[in-house]
């Protein structure tokens, strides 16, 4: 008998539509991933849409001030799933701690210097990638320096205003600029996958989700994530996953996935913006627009 | 499990400056819906920089955008009400913003229309009507704005549905409610106001929650366009997966199924899901996959379709509406993609019969082009033919989308074949016959003084088949028989004549008609004119051929990719280099190309 679909299924179905979509039309595809809740979601419905394979490199920035369980998750889950893991990093700034930890820029530069350059720099294949071995575990230098001109990431329009105007396939130019103003439009199932050299493709197929869905299609999947995002006994529990120096958590019991959900629901958090505990957010009236004009994620 | 509720998604268009987001920001303020920090960070703003607060600002989230202070963007919003979730997409009023209106509207359950009480029905009040309608938006609710500027007047309320729902009778729409309210006030918005005590119809509030959820369309013939074929090998993964979001329709293990326009059939052995319990049966919406019980070759952009229910059309010539969009007109003579479902094909505007003008609604006549905005019925003809249904009887399958300089600039959808007029490539190739400057030799001159006529020997087969051998020795055998040959290479074409193309993504179709065109001149100049193309299929063939009359064309097959189309020769894969020449040569005497002492 056919089942009529809920409100998750067919958000699955959406999404999984959107992978496929790009992995048909793009050579040079690679999904970012950042640990959280959000893109190990995106991962798993790539693990949908494929099968039980994800055809492309994940790609991971790492600031080097990420929560240390969350760099010990991605290991594992790579390891585990046999993912093409690759990480990048803006080592220059690093070295010359040109970051809002070590005193010498505020948040937004920091980020700047530290997600949207290395991102920008990562992705053209101008500085090194790190590949995962999995005979070893660790990282090698990765041979390869193709640009990757088309980029999965786990976007969701209802975070944050600029978001929401998102296209679910967004071409940016070779500055990974975002103009905004004139996006081409998007009919029914079909999408701009058609591109001029010099740009290259954001790819949101999250972009209809809720923080609500994610918890619940955790919860319906038995995704793992990071026990960050669960109280551990002090009260306390992260709610969206950074740099430590800018990502606080907050006060929640809740202990598990379901009690998230309720919480979500019901609860204190039922009106409460989720990027409340990012701090960059707030240093400026549109700072993460300003970011992700930029190219941020 | 404790499962949420469905979503309905509601779009809200209607004339600039009419009031769409003042009627969203008040709705969601009105039910509670706002995130804690928004209504305090954008009335924060409003007072840093003096300027009175307004509801429209909560959806102009973006900074450019308040400053223009229209919506340039659709924006999207959640609420809830007590019976369910909404996502409410406001799309913009201003017509340079129409494609976002339309992206914003493709995806919509239901539809809300802002008509301003003061200024009355307005051009893009009528064009988004018309945009609902052929975007095949299933409810439409129109809304009455800015009645405290009119008096809270019946009269202006009467006058305006007697306009727009004969407007709307005219294409097809009717609306379910039209609602007076005050976006500013809130009048009739979330609650019944006291100004409007002649009206007795649903508030806002009433008529969202009083739309139709979307079903599946699970009753209808089953339609899968054939999103990719995935083989997946790593560890140890062997399994052969037709993979596609079934848009209408349902399908079980055991089914005996048909692949258009390939015509290719086989039985589902299996529905692949990953993390699922083994399912028997599926249908529409769902995203997934097949593996057939014996394995055949298809490609990504047919469409998969159930034995023994009612079958898709197959054709070139459609008769559609397009709404263009594009900044470049939609002009005759020029190659567009073509995306319909899966399949991407190459499509010219072959005629336009009418064009409507949304202002008044009027036929224009006589336009050879669509400008922007433009909605017209017109003729359209692919490169090869396109599987597809009346857009009347399934959606998914009767509307498709023309890309232009790399952006979708056009929509439509389709009614029916045409089967009446002239097709556009006879039509060019009668122009071009008639206008052909024709020297003082004749073809009959030329080949009493050659020993041989002219024609077009086209080799075609599997990649590393040895076609590009096979033409280079035919061209020395004949050419050491004094016969006037000429071999051209594709590197030779690709680099030259076309090195223009490699910067088109789409450029296959037209590699093969400047090939065409090519062979024609070629062929007239009395030569023997030889060159191998990888995998042509029998449309490709049937292009060139066409392009290459009233020469002719002789087609050497190798190998067996090319079951559907009978060649002039084909040969097999191992083939002996020189009985293949005496074949071809053979073939040659029979069709009175080469005389008989060269074989």
């Amino acid at each position: 008998m056919y089942k009529e679909m809920n409100h998750l299924e067919r958000l699955e179905a959406f999404s999984v539509y959107i992978l496929r979509e790009s992995y048909r039309e793009f050579k040079n595809l690679v999904m970012l991933w950042s640990i959280g809740k959000d893109s190990t979601v995106l991962l798993w419905l790539a693990r949908k849409a494929f099968l039980g394979h994800v055809p492309f490199p994940l790609m991971h920035i790492d600031t080097e001030y990420k929560i240390p369980e969350m760099i010990e998750f991605r290991n594992r889950t790579a390891m585990e799933w046999k993912l093409n893991l690759l990480v990048g990093r803006n080592a220059k700034a690093l070295e010359e701690k040109q970051t809002y930890p070590a005193g010498k820029t505020d948040r937004l530069t920091c980020c700047r210097h530290l997600k949207s350059e290395a991102l920008k720099h990562t992705l053209s294949g101008e500085w090194t990638r790190y590949r995962l071995n999995h005979d070893s575990g660790g990282f090698e230098e990765d041979s390869g320096t193709e640009p990757y001109t088309g980029v999965i990431v786990g976007v969701r329009a209802d975070e944050e205003g600029s978001r929401s105007k998102e296209r679910y396939f967004s071409p940016r130019d070779k500055q990974s600029d975002w103009n905004v103003d004139d996006q081409p439009p998007e009919l029914w199932n079909q999408f701009n996958t058609d591109f001029a050299s010099g740009t290259h493709l954001r790819i949101h197929p999250l972009l209809d989700w809720t923080e609500l869905d994610i918890w619940e299609y955790i919860e319906k999947e038995s995704i793992p994530v990071i026990p960050l995002y669960f109280d551990n006994g002090k009260g306390k529990r992260y709610r969206s996953l950074g740099c430590y120096p800018c990502t606080s958590p907050v006060e929640s019991n809740a202990k598990n996935v379901r009690d998230i959900i309720n919480e979500l629901k019901t609860g204190k958090f039922a009106n409460i913006a989720e990027r409340s505990g990012r701090a960059q957010d707030k240093d400026d009236g549109g700072g993460l627009e300003t970011l992700r004009r930029e190219g941020y994620m | 499990m404790n499962q949420q509720k469905d979503n309905l998604k509601v779009v809200i268009v209607g004339h600039v400056d009419h009031g769409k987001s003042t009627i969203i920001g008040r709705m969601l303020a009105e039910t509670g819906a706002l995130p804690k920090g928004k209504l305090k960070q954008i009335q924060e703003s409003c007072r840093k920089n003096s300027k009175p607060f307004e509801y429209a600002f909560l959806l102009d989230a973006l900074k450019n955008e308040q400053s223009q202070g229209i919506t340039i963007d659709m924006a999207r919003c959640f609420f809830k009400t007590a019976k369910r979730n909404y996502i409410i997409i406001d799309a913009p009023g201003h017509i340079e913003f129409l494609k976002n209106m339309v992206t914003g509207a493709a995806k919509a359950d239901a539809a809300l229309l802002v008509i301003d009480a003061n200024e009355g029905i307005q051009e893009n009040s009528k064009r988004h009507g018309y945009m609902l309608s052929m975007l095949g938006v299933p409810q439409v609710a129109v809304l009455i704005n800015k009645f405290d500027l009119v008096n809270y007047d019946r009269n202006v309320y009467e006058k305006i549905i007697e306009e727009f729902s004969g407007f709307l009778g005219n294409i097809g729409v009717t609306a379910i409610s039209y609602i007076p309210v005050s976006g500013r006030d809130g009048d009739n918005i979330v609650s019944p106001s006291k100004h409007f005590d002649w009206y007795e119809g649903p508030t806002l509030l009433e008529q969202l929650d009083s739309f139709l959820l979307p079903t599946q369309p699970v009753s209808k013939a089953f339609r899968m366009p054939v999103q990719d074929i995935y083989k997946f090998t790593a560890n140890g993964d062997d399994r052969r997966i037709i993979a596609g979001t079934i848009e209408t329709g349902c399908i079980k293990n055991g089914d005996d199924v048909i692949f258009l326009p390939s015509g290719k059939e086989g039985t589902i052995k299996s529905i692949e899901v990953f993390n699922h319990p083994e399912q028997h049966e599926t249908g529409a919406g769902y995203a997934t996959g097949f593996t057939l019980v014996s394995q055949i070759y298809i490609k990504a952009g047919e469409l998969m379709c159930r034995k023994g229910e009612k079958m898709p059309e197959t054709g070139t010539r459609l008769r559609v509406n397009i709404f263009w969009l594009g900044k470049s007109p939609m002009i005759k003579g020029k190659r567009y993609k073509f995306k319909l479902g899966s399949a991407r094909e190459s499509v010219e505007l072959a005629e336009v019969i009418n064009v409507f003008d949304a202002s008044d609604l009027s036929t224009v006549r006589g336009k050879q082009q669509l400008d922007r905005y433009d909605i017209g019925e017109c003729i359209i003809e692919t490169s090869r033919p396109v599987v597809f249904d009346n857009i009347k009887e399934i959606e998914a399958t009767g509307r498709f989308v023309i890309v232009d300089n790399h952006e979708i600039s056009g929509g439509g959808i389709i009614f029916e074949k045409d089967t009446e007029s002239i097709s556009v490539i006879n039509q060019h190739i009668t122009q071009r016959e008639f206008f052909w400057n024709h020297g003082l030799i004749t073809p009959q001159s030329r080949a009493s003084r050659y020993h041989h006529r002219g024609k077009f020997v086209l080799i075609t087969g599997e990649k590393e088949s040895g076609k590009h051998e096979l033409a280079k020795q035919l061209e020395y055998s004949l050419f050491n028989m004094h016969l006037n040959v000429y071999y051209l290479g594709l590197n030779t074409f690709m680099k030259g004549l076309d090195v223009d193309l490699e910067k088109v993504a789409w450029n296959r179709d037209e590699h093969i008609r400047r090939l065409g065109e090519l062979a024609r001149i070629m062929t007239d100049a009395g030569l023997i004119f030889i060159s191998a193309i990888d995998d042509l299929d029998r449309y490709d063939i049937e292009y060139i051929k066409q392009l290459n009359t009233p020469s002719e064309l002789l087609v050497i097959n190798i190998g067996s990719n090319l079951p559907d189309y009978e060649a002039g020769l084909n040969l097999l894969e191992d083939y002996d280099l020189k009985a293949a020449l005496d074949e071809i040569k053979k073939v040659l005497n029979r069709e009175k190309i080469i005389p008989e002492y060269c074989i």
